[in-house]
């Protein structure tokens, strides 16, 4: 018989793109004295309580699984959470679901929204997974870019130009990784008149809404009118330094969370018991650990922004993440040749901008969450760089 | 002294590292070089930052001597001026370290410091025990310091995260 090779992967996978982050992590993991300024995640470890608070959960023997939602108990914390911090109210009986980490809320978001070739407009500079998620969940991502002359603000007009018949959502990320931008109360409503106007949800990813450092933070939600057209996904891992518990939440109309439920329950059952037990702890009594940890960020956030400003890397001031984004146009080079030979002539890693979406090029993207000896060592070995171009 | 919000930030930063360099700290609270300079000096003259003091883990330092014991004290408190006389006392001992009026038990809890626990002893059942006002003391040794004044002495501070993530 004939055989010709059979191929396993299914045409959508084999089509995405690897994350261009993959490519520095594997050149950077393999070299001495690194100081990397490419890290996602706090450098904060999650606070001794609330690990405390997860390890006598397990020494109490809670290892079986939890409600599909996530435990009442936690989820009953975080609508009092959401109401009292950001003044969006949703019911922890209902509207709230427990889930692995935003990455997972996103996921059952855009798997229970999207029929085949529904187009989301995503607003990017974006967190890589954005478009390869709407795509595996058979969207259509029609990407629109928030540029660097307007600080990186997408403006209304841009997303009304791209909207058609099949537009179902606009997903955006406030604070912005990689951008650090924040978006204020009247930028969010012009894009929510937009949603009001031509019927559109919002998926509002607002995993770093902790983290603000000039102006209090407004929800997309807690804008008039929106509460019905967004689906709000947050979690632990910024905020209270928990990324490795793997545990965030999405926030949503009772229709849509019923519906989120499903794809939810059939895909992962829960969120790990251990980390909602640790998650029940960080809202009770977590938040002055979230202070302590906005006013380091503030102070190394302010210390990047002027010291690249010095160094003649163009730089914005971010009012939010943890993430300074400066240009390096000024230098001729491509964000993968700046970062590719900053990496291998002076031990820093950052990601270049172009990996975030085709607006972030001509930036690189520098995580403050480090000490701040390493950021002056940094800042020194970057300088050096420069000159020697 | 009423502290600005600058101030104040200024502070907290040098409590936690009193070595940082000036214009690093008026690059984080977003003030010049000479206002930051201007600050600090009014927070020494205020005595707001009272002294610039280094953490020094002495069991680093080879066949250095030296013991220090927490004593727990009962004493009589006196008419007039309650306990304030025999803290001051207590205090002028170049030997004593610290000391604290207490709620419970006992009265004043001080830190003694000496080359050996001999000294230490000595100067308990000589000097201490035999004031006037000195009721009884209960004397602990401090074995070994794991953490002094917030500060973790062997921290772990090992970067665990990946080197490069989204």
């Amino acid at each position: 018989m004939e055989s010709t090779k059979r191929t396993y992967v299914s045409k959508l996978v084999h089509d995405l793109k690897p994350s261009g982050i993959r490519r520095f992590f594997d050149l950077a993991a393999g070299m001495e004295g690194v100081i990397s300024l490419g890290v996602g995640e706090p450098d904060f470890v999650t606070p001794w309580h609330i690990r405390e608070a997860a390890i006598t959960s397990l020494e109490q023997g809670y290892t079986s699984y939890t409600p599909n939602a996530g435990l009442l108990e936690l989820r009953e914390e975080i609508a009092y959470y959401m109401k009292s911090q950001f003044n969006v109210a949703y019911s922890p009986a209902d509207e709230i679901i427990v889930t692995v980490g935003a990455s997972s809320a996103i996921d059952i978001a855009l798997r229970t929204i999207l029929d085949p070739g529904d187009e989301v407009i995503v607003v990017e500079p974006c967190f890589v997974s954005y478009v390869p998620m709407v795509e595996l969940a058979g969207g259509v991502a029609v990407q629109v870019q928030a540029l660097k002359e307007h600080d990186f603000k997408i403006l209304p007009d841009q997303i009304e130009a791209v909207i058609t018949e099949k537009t179902k959502a606009i997903m955006l990320c406030s604070p912005n990784n990689p951008t650090g931008t924040m978006l204020s109360r009247s930028e969010l409503q012009g894009l929510a008149d937009l949603a009001n106007k031509y019927d559109l949800l919002v998926i509002a990813d607002e995993i770093y809404a902790e983290l603000a450092y000039d102006e209090e933070y407004t929800s997309m939600a807690a804008i008039d009118g929106m509460l019905e057209r967004t689906i709000l996904v947050s979690g632990f891992s910024k905020g209270f330094a928990m990324t490795g518990w793997r545990l965030g939440f999405v926030c949503a109309p009772v229709e849509i969370s019923n519906a989120m439920l499903k794809v939810h329950q059939y895909g992962l059952m829960c969120a790990s018991t251990m980390s909602q037990y640790a998650a029940i702890e960080a809202l009770k009594h977590g938040r002055a650990d979230v202070e302590e940890m906005v006013k380091s960020y503030r102070r190394r956030r302010n210390y990047i922004v002027q010291s690249f400003n010095e160094i003649g890397l163009e730089c914005h001031k971010p009012g939010g993440a943890f993430y300074a984004f400066p240009s390096i146009q000024s230098t001729g080079l491509t964000s993968q040749e700046f970062a590719e030979k900053l990496l291998l002539q002076e031990g820093v890693a950052v990601v270049p901008g172009d990996v975030f979406g085709e607006s972030g090029e001509g930036h690189i993207r520098c995580s403050y969450a480090s000490s701040l000896e390493q950021l002056q060592e940094a800042v020194k070995r970057i300088k050096r760089f420069i000159d020697s171009l | 002294m009423r502290l600005n919000e600058k101030e104040l930030e200024i502070v907290e930063i040098l409590e936690k590292d009193a070595r940082i360099a000036t214009e690093d700290i008026a690059k984080m609270v977003g003030l010049s070089l000479e206002e930051t300079t201007e600050s600090i000096k009014k927070l020494e003259e205020n005595k707001v930052i009272v002294r610039y003091i280094s953490i020094v883990d002495w069991t680093k330092v080879e066949e250095h001597p030296g013991v220090r014991a927490m004593i727990d004290v009962k004493v009589t408190p006196k008419r007039g001026v309650g306990f304030d006389e025999i803290a001051e006392r207590i205090y002028r001992f170049d030997e004593v370290n610290s000391v604290y009026l207490m709620s419970g038990t006992y009265d004043l809890s001080i830190i003694v410091e000496g080359k050996s626990m001999n000294e230490v002893a000595n100067f308990v059942s000589q000097k201490l025990s035999t004031l006037d006002s000195v009721i009884s003391t209960t004397t602990h040794f401090i074995l070994k310091k794991y953490k002094h004044d917030g500060i973790i002495f062997e921290p772990d501070n090992k970067d665990k995260r990946i080197v490069v993530s989204p």
